[in-house]
């Protein structure tokens, strides 16, 4: 049992492909996971890790910077507006832009956009596999 | 001064075929580029058509909320603008175009009475305002021929800003829609506040078969929410897409006329060039042959010989 994957972002169709299991983290929701048939659904998500694993067992994983999940019972759909697939990651510049977010935060606590751009970061080296995530997360 | 008009014609010449060099490279650049461009605008439709897929799907089941950029005023007073052209000039009337509908409604909301925010992206833009003394909120540049999703974010979220905080009641698109390859007009569009979103959802656009039934995590309201934010970033993304599409377009053409006229100016200065040569040609002989006569008029057998080359000498 198979079902349609897809990560679109506003630049282009990042993945396409056919998996049997597809593992997000949504807003208010946590972790969830979609196998074929399951209900139609719409979630919000965070900026999170998604692993599909494909039919041949392989498990792909993409860091997602927020977004939309969207579920047909044969179809998956992730909109966001920036996802790299694991691959893609540039360990380098995802410890810079790490650093250089953790020491906005530092300077200003409250700076929002400093938080979403170090979990960014932190989610981008999670699903590098260069980093393990912080287990308090 | 026979020899100085061929010389300066020459150098006409030379110097409108450099010319010709350069347009004919910036066309060239421009066609591939308007391709880009089209491809980049096709490769951002499914995301937008997924996003109004979602609306579609919500509205459907029925969600609407009270989201600050659905806000609808009484009546309108104050107008904030996003002016979109280019960074660079050598696009034809693309940049003038935009400007001029700009200034237009801008002195529109001014003849009514209200205030004017004024956010440019492309450094034509902001030199074309600032130079006739207009307010400039913000000014975005550098990126008009070649716009990333990151640029839209960040116009976006000024956008919003301004539209949150200040006594802004609308916010105008102007830009150059990408029509076909030999149409472009600049439009301008009301961006905020947005449509209902069961407007959005009825002029279509998502690929999305809107079935009820959906399930909503948090709730539809919370991911509407998250969503009018990014429907408005990528709104904005279409937008600057087809304003880069259409002042590449623009610039192919610009260029394709200036490299015909340079062909034609070459052609008529050679003319003028072979005339103003055969004309001094002309005056020597007619100087060497008139002072010849002058000078071998009594005996015009005598002078020939001399041009006959020497016999060498026998041994």
């Amino acid at each position: 049992m198979t079902m349609q994957v897809e990560f679109v972002s506003p630049e282009d169709l990042l993945y396409s492909g056919v998996a049997t299991q597809v593992i997000a983290r949504t807003r208010g929701g946590g972790d969830i996971a979609f196998l074929t048939g399951h209900e139609p659904f719409i979630g919000s998500l965070l900026t999170c890790e998604v692993r599909v694993t494909e039919e041949s067992g392989d498990v792909r994983r993409f860091a997602v910077r927020g977004g939309f999940v969207s579920v047909t019972g044969t179809k998956v759909t992730v909109l966001s507006d920036a996802a790299e697939a694991s691959a893609d990651i540039d360990v380098a510049q995802a410890q810079a832009d790490l650093a250089e977010a953790q020491a906005a935060e530092q300077a200003d606590p409250e700076d929002a956009y400093a938080r979403a751009d170090r979990q960014w970061a932190e989610i981008r080296l999670a699903a590098s596999g260069a980093v393990e995530l912080p287990a308090a997360h | 001064m026979p020899g100085g008009a061929e010389r300066i014609l020459r150098r006409r010449i030379g110097s409108v075929k450099n010319t010709k060099k350069i347009t004919r490279a910036m066309e060239l650049i421009a066609a591939t580029r308007v391709a880009r461009a089209q491809q980049r605008a096709k490769a951002a439709r499914p995301y937008s058509e997924q996003l109004t897929g979602v609306i579609e799907n919500l509205s459907a089941g029925g969600a609407e909320v009270d989201h600050p950029l659905l806000r609808k005023a009484e009546n309108v007073e104050n107008v904030a603008f996003v002016v979109c052209a280019g960074d660079r000039g050598l696009a034809g009337p693309y940049n003038a175009q935009v400007l001029r509908s700009a200034e237009r409604e801008i002195q529109a909301v001014r003849a009514d009475g209200g205030d004017y925010r004024l956010i440019t992206v492309g450094r034509k833009v902001q030199d074309y305002f600032s130079f006739r003394g207009y307010n400039i909120d913000t000014s975005f540049t550098g990126f008009t021929d070649n716009p990333t999703y990151e640029n839209a974010r960040d116009i976006a979220r000024r956008v919003r800003t301004v539209f949150d905080e200040d006594e802004i009641q609308q916010v105008d698109l102007i830009y150059t829609e990408f029509v076909s390859l030999g149409t472009q007009r600049p439009v301008v569009r009301r961006f905020l506040p947005l449509e209902a979103t069961a407007t959005i959802a009825e002029e279509g656009g998502g690929d999305a078969a809107a079935l009820a039934g959906f399930s909503f995590e948090p709730s539809p309201e919370g991911v509407l929410a998250d969503l009018l934010p990014r429907y408005v970033e990528a709104r904005l993304f279409t937008a600057l897409l087809d304003a880069a599409a259409s002042e590449h377009a623009n610039r192919q053409r610009a260029m394709k006329a200036a490299t015909d006229n340079a062909e034609e100016l070459i052609v008529k200065l050679a003319r003028a060039m072979n005339r103003a040569r055969q004309e001094s040609i002309t005056t020597e002989i007619m100087e060497i042959v008139s002072g010849a006569e002058a000078l071998g008029s009594d005996d015009e057998v005598s002078n020939v010989p001399m041009l006959l080359p020497v016999e060498p000498a026998a041994s």
